[in-house]
């Protein structure tokens, strides 16, 4: 099982925990994921923003690079998920925005080339059945809340399952063995890259999310995203100071439990990154 | 040497626009056997018409070529105008260049040529046409009339009252359907059940109705004016002749806790049981999946207390064979449900907003129950969870339908109105309470029906936003709605007691089955076809069936009981001849060349093929042969492609007819795209043929 891999900027600086968890976990799955060579940035929020054609051009460039590994492309950020499966969509569906896109980037498109989230690969091709199998420390007593944020399961177009109501990550965490709670904000946002401009509008939205996995009794939430993890994690401590509310609520990639659960060890999945720790947990629930 | 006619209509532009007609024509006129050509822009219309009779009248014509649309639409009109002129109407043919041509292509040269193409291969056809008389059948004047609910009622009563026999057949154990559930109706508050529940009870007792209830059509034979149905009675468990609907066995009867399927789930029912006081017939059934004595095998409480040893575990379904002459399909709606396990696996639901998980979430119907003075509260507004009397209810319209990424682009039509309805009563009821609404927009186009909107707004009080709800969740005792007001551009939080969503109406599931018994056509949300969207709204493609309320699409009540009356007097009309008249294209055995293999006997779908003995005058057997019942054969041609010696051939569509038809498409030789005069071909595509 080989998957040509696209990390992404944010895997290799601000999010290293979910890119070294998730080749961790896939190495104890015996999945492979390589990584292709000479990739550049999907171009994130702003191209698609400034340019849609570049976007779209950019996405195929990436999508090309699976060459010789796989026609799959593993992706674990939501937001180059997003990007690269918007276009490779668009291009499959639209004769003419492909042949846009293929003479802007001089690349000619594959339609054999599939985007997969790396949530959709353990889900559909691994199987959760053989997932089980792999489990050696069941996450049990560990009450998980899922968050999705607003755009790992949207638009509907590109969305691998169902968009409005994804159960998915709960589908995966339970196989491990945790137990999911059902929350409200699973799919509110997190606020996004607004937490530089906008903090304060960012501390409210995530307050909001905090509250409503903690009122559902969630020991820790699970993201799929770098942006959802980062603000989850690091306004915590904003909000404790601003809005007086001391959450102390760890988020972590899914990746990492799932690593923990299969029996990588916290350092191998990085466990000790996050600023509100999830060690002290973790441990109590005799997982490390 | 024949002497064709060929008649190129414009259609206004619907042919022209793409085709060049005059071109067509021109063409036309030179294909051997072809006496006249003419184009003109309305075909169909008195003039056209005429133009055809005086071209057969002074060409003395023996066979004509409208070449125009669909014989489905015009072919009747035009071998009308043909007899009308002395000629045989099998002699008169369609060539479609309309669907099959110029709605199709482009402005090209290619597609003039297929008109032109198209054309000839008819001519060819027409050129070996034999004049045919219709075959005369009589009428078989009893009506099968499929469901039980306002619709199917208001169509047999109107046949019955016309003096003809109907057969409805109802798939619950009581007819009424989902008028029955229903409260009060728009846009006059009158109440539902006061409305129905006579006409119930006049279906259960006309003379002329013979009710099948509990009952659903397995097997339909047969073609207008004598179809042959089977019923399936599924076993009630209980004799309905002996039983007198005493309710003595809903009151012992253990298994009480069965979620109502008339109050949808907010009140439970017994194993054996009357689905509502009003029933007809007000007898009872025996619901075998959850009874504990056919489940366990012990048990039998109903039958030791029934007074008139009406219940038997022993029933088993029973078939019944019923000869009918024309059907009304009345199958109508059930509601899209939100949650995951609907059963409409092809529409995603609607998880996020909590339905079948949150028991204060409901739908536009279990509203109906709550306000209804039958349902489960007597009438009074009391939330499912704890019963307290909610203080606001948000109302959410369009849930499924207008919702492309969910599966399902219509509008259901009658949201808008039951929505305002469902706030009145909710006011009325709870003066103090408010009732918020989010619509995409209010359509409410009918008699009365704005004016009613109006008034749930300005005199009652609904609050109305513009806008759609992205989610629904518990917050302690409240439900958060959450959505947006997009005419003031605010998102909007409401804390609700209760939620109720005015979910899609969608045919019955699994209605397809029946459909294709029938033998009809059905769009991709499953809504039976009507044969033409405007001027035959109530016939079916398929000869002989009718359509009658929600199962051809979303109908409120008065829309509903018109289309039915208008489906019985569409079965009215059929039965007021004797003897129909049915196309001659039936298939002939050439008895000197069959070899009495039998084949033909063994394949035909419709048995209309027997063997027939050859005697000479002493009696003495000559050969055997098969022979074709015309009135029961279809034309469907099975036997002439199954036949080992070529011995069966079907009339109007012979092999000649068809050889000849391909052989006109390969001819060479000829100019057979003569070019366009110099003044009127300007496209580059024409100077390039």
């Amino acid at each position: 099982m080989t998957y040509a891999y696209y990390p992404g900027c944010s895997l290799k600086g601000t999010a290293i925990d979910y890119h070294t968890s998730a080749l961790a976990l896939a190495e104890r799955l015996g999945i492979e994921l390589k990584e292709m060579e000479d990739w550049v940035c999907c171009g994130a929020s702003p191209i698609h923003q400034r340019n849609p054609a570049l976007a779209s051009g950019v996405a195929n460039l990436l999508l090309s690079l699976s060459e010789g590994i796989s026609k799959d492309v593993a992706v674990l950020c939501a937001a180059c998920y997003h990007n690269m499966k918007k276009a490779e969509v668009e291009m499959r569906e639209d004769g003419k925005k492909r042949n846009e896109v293929e003479e802007l980037s001089g690349i000619p498109f594959n339609p054999e080339v599939r985007t997969r989230h790396f949530l959709d690969i353990l889900d559909k091709d691994y199987g959760l059945n053989a997932l089980k199998e792999k489990v050696v420390k069941p996450l049990s007593e560990l009450r998980v809340a899922c968050y999705y944020g607003c755009l790992l399961s949207r638009p509907p177009e590109i969305a691998f399952d169902d968009p409005e109501q994804p159960m998915i990550m709960e589908r995966i965490l339970e196989a491990a063995g945790a137990e999911t709670v059902s929350w409200s904000h699973r799919l509110e946002c997190c606020g996004a890259s607004h937490a530089v401009p906008l903090t304060d509008a960012v501390l409210r939205l995530v307050n909001d999310v905090l509250a409503s996995a903690r009122d559902a009794g969630a020991d820790i939430i699970a993201c799929a995203c770098p942006l959802c993890q980062a603000n989850l994690d690091m306004r915590q401590e904003g909000i404790r100071a601003k809005l007086g509310v001391a959450h102390n609520l760890p988020a972590v990639y899914f990746t990492q439990l799932l690593g923990i659960a299969c029996g990588a060890t916290g350092k191998q999945v990085m466990i000790e990154k996050g600023m509100v720790s999830a060690v002290p947990l973790l441990r109590a629930k005799n997982l490390l | 040497m024949s002497k064709i006619g060929v008649f190129v209509c414009h259609c206004g532009e619907n042919i022209s626009r793409t085709v060049d007609c005059a071109r067509v024509a021109k063409a036309s006129g030179q294909i051997r056997g072809v006496a006249v050509a003419k184009d003109y822009k309305y075909m169909c219309s008195d003039p056209g018409q005429a133009l055809i009779k005086n071209a057969i009248k002074e060409h003395k014509l023996d066979g004509v070529v409208v070449s125009a649309c669909s014989p489905h639409m015009h072919e009747k009109t035009f071998r009308k105008a043909v007899t009308e002129a002395g000629l045989n109407q099998f002699l008169c043919e369609m060539a479609n260049i309309r669907e099959h041509c110029s709605w199709v292509h482009e402005k090209e040269e290619p597609t003039t040529r297929k008109a032109i193409e198209l054309v000839r291969l008819m001519v060819e056809k027409v050129k070996r046409n034999m004049a045919l008389e219709p075959i005369r059948v009589d009428v078989t004047k009893r009506a099968l009339v499929i469901g039980g609910g306002v619709a199917g009622i208001q169509a047999a009563l109107d046949i019955a009252d016309g003096g003809h026999e109907v057969i409805l057949v109802e798939k619950d154990p009581s007819v009424g359907g989902h008028m029955a559930q229903l409260s009060e109706t728009f846009p006059t508050l009158d109440c539902s059940q006061c409305i129905l529940t006579p006409k119930m009870v006049d279906v259960g007792s006309h003379p002329n109705i013979k009710l099948y209830t509990y009952s659903e059509v397995e097997k339909i034979e047969g073609f207008v004016g004598n179809f042959k149905v089977t019923i399936k009675k599924k076993a009630r468990s209980v004799d309905i002749d002996k039983c007198t609907g005493c309710g003595e066995c809903q009151l012992k009867c253990p298994s009480k806790k069965i979620p109502s399927e008339f109050d949808r789930g907010l009140k439970n029912r017994t194993a054996i049981y009357i689905p509502f006081p009003q029933a007809v017939p007000a007898r009872p059934v025996i619901d075998r999946e959850h009874c504990i004595y056919f489940t366990k095998g012990k048990c039998k409480a109903c039958q030791k207390v029934c007074p008139t040893e009406a219940v038997d575990f022993e029933q088993t379904d029973e078939y019944v064979e019923e000869e009918v002459g024309g059907i009304v399909v009345a199958t109508g709606f059930d509601l899209y449900t939100t949650d995951k396990q609907g059963p409409y696996p092809d529409y995603k639901g609607y998880g996020e907003y909590g339905y079948g998980e949150d028991p204060d979430i409901i739908d536009g119907l279990q509203f109906e129950r709550l306000a209804s003075a039958s349902g489960p509260t007597g009438g009074a507004i009391q939330r499912p969870s704890d019963g307290k009397e909610p203080k606001s209810v948000v109302f959410l319209q369009c849930i499924g339908s207008r919702h492309p990424s969910k599966g399902i682009e219509f509008c259901s039509k009658i949201c808008c109105m039951y929505t305002a309805k469902h706030t009145m009563l909710y006011k009325h009821k709870v003066h103090h309470g408010t009732a918020y609404v989010f619509y995409m927009d209010i359509r409410a186009p009918g008699k009365g029906y704005d004016e009613f909107v109006r008034r749930a707004i300005e005199e009652d009080g609904a609050v109305y936003l513009r806008g759609r709800v992205s989610r629904i969740y518990r917050s302690g005792d409240h439900l958060i709605v959450k959505g947006a007001d997009t005419l003031s551009g605010a998102a909007v939080e409401i804390e609700a007691d209760m939620v109720v969503l005015a979910t899609a109406v969608m045919p019955q599931p699994g209605i397809e089955g029946l459909f294709q018994k029938l033998g009809i056509s059905y769009d991709q949300y499953k809504f039976a076809s009507e044969a033409h969207p405007k001027l035959r709204p109530v016939e079916c493609a398929t000869a002989g069936i009718f359509l009658a309320g929600a199962c051809q699409g979303p109908k409120d009540i008065p829309e509903s009981v018109a289309q039915a009356s208008a489906a019985a007097s569409k079965a009215l009309i059929l039965f007021s001849r004797d003897q129909m008249l049915r196309e001659p294209v039936v298939a002939k055995v050439n008895e000197n060349t069959c070899i009495a293999c039998w084949y033909c006997v063994e394949i035909c779908p419709f048995t209309a093929i027997s063997k027939k003995d050859i005697r000479d005058r002493q009696g003495n057997l000559i050969k055997r042969v098969a022979e074709v019942n015309p009135s029961l054969c279809t034309g469907c041609g099975t036997c002439a492609a199954t036949c080992f010696s070529n011995s069966i051939d079907l009339d109007g569509f012979t092999d000649e007819q068809i050889y000849s038809e391909i052989n006109s498409l390969m001819a060479v030789g000829q100019d057979l795209f003569p070019e366009p005069e110099k003044a009127e071909g300007d496209s580059p595509d024409e100077k390039a043929a």
